[in-house]
């Protein structure tokens, strides 16, 4: 989001506070996140898929509440208008096409009408098909999950996306040796698929309530949420639009002081940071240990700032628009161990990992037939969740290290935890809790942190290393 | 559910007129702080704070570059903050230094060389020494614009720092009248040109359409927020430069001066016969030697690459037809006896092999060949009495 972006939606959410009723606000909120889908997508080189992207985010998103629907209940009008409303708008964007250069809402001239026509119907056609076919709508569910994890895993695996690429190219009439990785910037693509794969999992698992299509379409395409999370449950979501309110003046006070903040940690601290983050350039050129040492610091302020920023303006531009969006940092580089750590970073990301991949996985190793001692049940379930965490960013070898590393540092503080547990009695508590101990908490865990950062910021593993070493007087 | 319930932890509870008021109080806020801020317009006394010299090392040339995230260096238009990252502002003048201020382009500033590999620096590497004891230390004030009144205003702003000898290298490609106000550098320093135009009564249109004249406008904090993000990065960048001494992005490859050139007799739209010495800017080099005052300047005709290739017979390079340099050469050998000045032509100094991208940037043996002869016009200079 730019700051344009933000300021339209201040504008339009602080209008919407001012004039419309409850039932209109949730209308005007899914609106505004549908329309926004298309209007955020940045413009790629695959021709017209600045247009596509987004449709397949919306088709996507249909097709899952068409699958997982509470059946029993049928199709209310607020669905049916809905959906109508939603079939209509690729068309109306699409129309676009005839107005002149710099008029259409996507960031290059969308694709013929007839194009989207038959694309729309065989989208409509494939949610229909979970519907008539309800017996096998889990087996639906299943597949749809596949195709998500299988999109995300092209869009994510750089050899996979510049053959994806290539085949689209080919589909759009463009040259195929000019296929790049960039070519499927699909917008918020990642955080759209984790709640997707949430609903489809708590379908799965009987656990998911009645969601109305509004609703449903507005949670996963929720317009200040999609570009950078925060990632909400969709029963939360679902009964705060059930029940929003026009805010409170506190509550706008609140929202509009957060947005603030957000632009301040995004646009100035962040991007200000940002010019001596650690990158692939100024890491290979950096001499000097200390300056060295300076970046990675640098690295690690500026990913908080442009994160913790964003979602300031997330849940700033929620709160003014009534609805209260899940926090997802919590000062995180002042935590005193690995584990607060994980609890104040990227808190969305990390619950959404504990509740579909840690916990189910702890529980299934736990009553397996192997005898598994708890603390490898531990060390397996971090390590699996921590790189998933970290292929989630990206499927190279460096999140993957990224990950393993936060894994093994959450593994050796639960083993740390409970020796100290163990002689709780014999170390006097004013161990625990003295200032210097707390100094040197904080300052271990901050260095941990930054230094794992080294993997995540640099393109290579050997890169990665000789930095690390480097940091520590190795090499050079 | 009530309002009270609703207002969370930390949420003050506040009503609508408070944030209409806040709102109103910000704006007017705003505006002030915009008001009060272009009548002092601080931002000479802003670009004068750096912490180059201070926390980080002082650049060894002025900051240019168009790709920060790889040079680690920006360009900015900002004469004070220019200086101000500059080593030259690190110290007074010691009494054991012979002060060298080298002027000139992009072939002085050391494009495609690293700053140990420019003019300067090499001349520094010889560690010269006057008569009297004094070291001579030169200073690299070369910017790569093609133009001698963007040299005369460096020229005048390092005069500050007590040269006790300014090199000027110069080239054809600077001196024609017509493109002196080109550069962007003097479009965004109006007042600073106008100033050199009317107080060296230079040919120039103090009324260029193309000068950023001085608005109340942008004088605010809103109309500087380009130089004051300018400014800043400047300072940040600072960091990369102190960790890495790169202050520009020297390519693995590039393209080569073109050796085979167009049969093109133009010079800026002059044909031969049409270019007299009044199309040159021969009064900006006489407006520097009266700005010197008792501080000797050597002009030295910088080397160029000479072709052998295609059309070599009309051509010597890209920059220029055999004419039109062989008058500017002869002009300015009668300028500089006519005007008294010191001056040293150097055009085919260097092989052909020795330049890089461009009929005037070097290889950094070029550069150390060329530092070598200029070292000898300095000593011949030093012992003339």
């Amino acid at each position: 989001m730019t700051l344009i972006h933000i300021l339209i939606f201040s504008l339009l959410v602080s209008a919407l506070v001012l004039t419309a009723s409850q039932r209109w606000r949730r209308w005007s909120l899914f609106i505004i996140s549908l329309v926004s889908v298309y209007w955020l997508q940045p413009a790629v080189s695959l021709r017209q898929f600045s247009f596509w992207f987004p449709t397949a985010s919306i088709g996507l998103t249909v097709i899952a509440w068409l699958v997982t629907r509470h059946r029993e209940k049928g199709l209310s009008r607020e669905d049916l208008a809905a959906l109508l409303f939603t079939a209509l708008l690729p068309l109306l964007i699409s129309l676009s096409r005839f107005l002149p250069e710099g008029w259409q809402l996507t960031a290059s001239r969308p694709p013929s009408i007839y194009l989207v026509v038959i694309v729309g119907s065989i989208l409509v056609i494939l949610g229909f098909a979970g519907e008539w076919l309800e017996k096998w709508s889990r087996l639906m569910s299943v597949l749809l999950a596949v195709i998500v994890i299988g999109v995300f895993i092209v869009l994510k695996i750089e050899t996979l996306s510049v053959w994806a690429s290539s085949l689209l190219r080919g589909v759009t009439g463009q040259s195929r040796n000019l296929a790049a990785s960039t070519d499927l910037y699909w917008l918020g693509f990642s955080y759209i698929a984790l709640r997707l794969l949430h609903v489809l999992r708590d379908y799965q698992s009987g656990r998911l309530p009645a969601v109305s299509f509004l609703d449903f379409l507005t949670f996963v395409l929720f317009f200040p949420a999609i570009t950078a999370g925060p990632i909400d449950r969709v029963e939360k979501f679902a009964s705060k639009m059930q029940n929003a309110v026009a805010p409170t003046a506190s509550e706008y006070f609140s929202g509009a002081k957060r947005i603030v903040l957000g632009i301040f940690q995004k646009f100035v601290l962040a991007d200000g940071l940002a010019i001596i983050a650690l990158n692939s350039t100024n890491a290979v050129l950096t001499r000097s240990v200390p300056w060295l040492w300076v970046l990675v610091f640098a690295f690690s302020l500026r990913l908080y700032f442009d994160f913790s920023g964003y979602t300031d303006v997330a849940v700033g531009i929620g709160l003014i628009s009534g609805i209260q969006l899940p926090e997802n940092f919590d000062r995180p580089y002042l935590k005193t161990n690995i584990g607060i750590f994980w609890n104040s970073w990227h808190m969305t990301l990390a619950n959404w990992f504990r509740a579909y991949v840690f916990n189910p996985l702890t529980r299934a190793l736990r009553k397996g037939r192997l005898k598994i001692k708890p603390a490898l049940i531990i060390l397996i379930g971090q390590l699996v969740t921590m790189t998933l965490i970290g292929l989630w960013h990206g499927v190279t070898w460096n999140f993957a290290l990224w990950g393993i590393w936060h894994a093994v540092g959450l593994f050796i503080h639960n083993r740390w935890a409970v020796f100290l547990n163990a002689r709780r009695d014999r170390i006097p508590s004013a161990f625990y809790t003295s200032k210097a101990m707390r100094a040197l908490s904080l300052i271990l865990t901050f260095n941990f942190v930054a230094l794992g950062w080294v993997w995540f910021a640099l393109p290579s593993v050997q890169m990665s290393w000789e930095i690390l070493m480097r940091m520590f007087g190795g090499y050079r | 559910m009530t309002e009270t319930q609703r207002v969370g932890k930390g949420v003050m509870n506040i009503s609508w007129g408070f944030i209409w008021r806040v709102l109103l109080k910000a704006f007017v806020l705003f505006a002030a702080i915009n008001i009060v801020y272009a009548l002092l317009n601080p931002l000479p006394v802003l670009g004068r704070l750096s912490l180059y010299n201070v926390l980080f090392p002082g650049r060894l040339r002025l900051p240019y570059g168009d790709d920060p995230d790889r040079s680690f260096n920006i360009t900015l238009s900002h004469l004070d903050a220019m200086f101000a990252a500059h080593e030259m502002q690190s110290t007074d003048k010691s009494e054991e230094e012979f002060r060298v201020l080298v002027i000139g382009d992009s072939s002085v500033w050391g494009f495609l060389l690293e700053p140990t590999q420019t003019l300067s620096a090499q001349i520094n590497q010889k560690e010269i020494k006057t008569e009297d004891g004094r070291t001579v230390r030169a200073y690299n004030l070369g910017y790569p614009t093609m133009s001698v009144t963007k040299d005369l205003m460096i020229l005048k702003r390092g005069l500050l720092n007590h040269p006790d000898l300014i090199i000027w290298l110069v080239t054809l490609e600077s001196l024609p009248r017509v493109s002196q106000l080109d550069s962007p550098f003097l479009q965004f320093n109006p007042d600073l040109t106008r100033e050199l135009i009317a107080r060296y009564a230079l040919d120039l249109d103090p009324e260029d359409g193309r000068f950023e004249n001085s608005t109340f406008w942008n004088r605010t904090i809103v109309g500087q927020r380009r130089e004051l993000a300018q400014l800043f990065k400047l300072q940040m960048l600072g960091v990369l430069w102190s960790g890495s001494g790169v202050d520009h992005e020297i390519p693995e490859t590039y393209n080569e001066r073109l050796e085979d050139l167009p049969a093109d007799l133009d010079f800026h739209n002059f044909m031969q016969g049409d270019l007299s010495a009044n199309e040159l800017a021969f009064d900006v080099l006489e407006g520097g030697v009266q700005a010197t005052g008792d501080i000797p300047v050597v002009f030295i005709n910088e080397p160029v690459f000479i072709s052998k290739g295609e059309n070599s017979d009309i051509r010597y390079n890209f920059y220029y037809p055999r004419w039109a340099y062989d008058f500017y050469r002869q002009e300015l050998q009668f300028q500089a006896v006519e005007r008294g000045w010191v001056y040293v032509d150097l055009w085919d100094a260097l092989p052909p092999s020795e330049f890089t991208d461009s009929a005037i940037h070097y290889t950094p043996l070029g550069s150390r060949i060329l530092a070598q002869d200029i070292i000898g016009a300095i000593k011949e200079f030093l012992q003339e009495p």
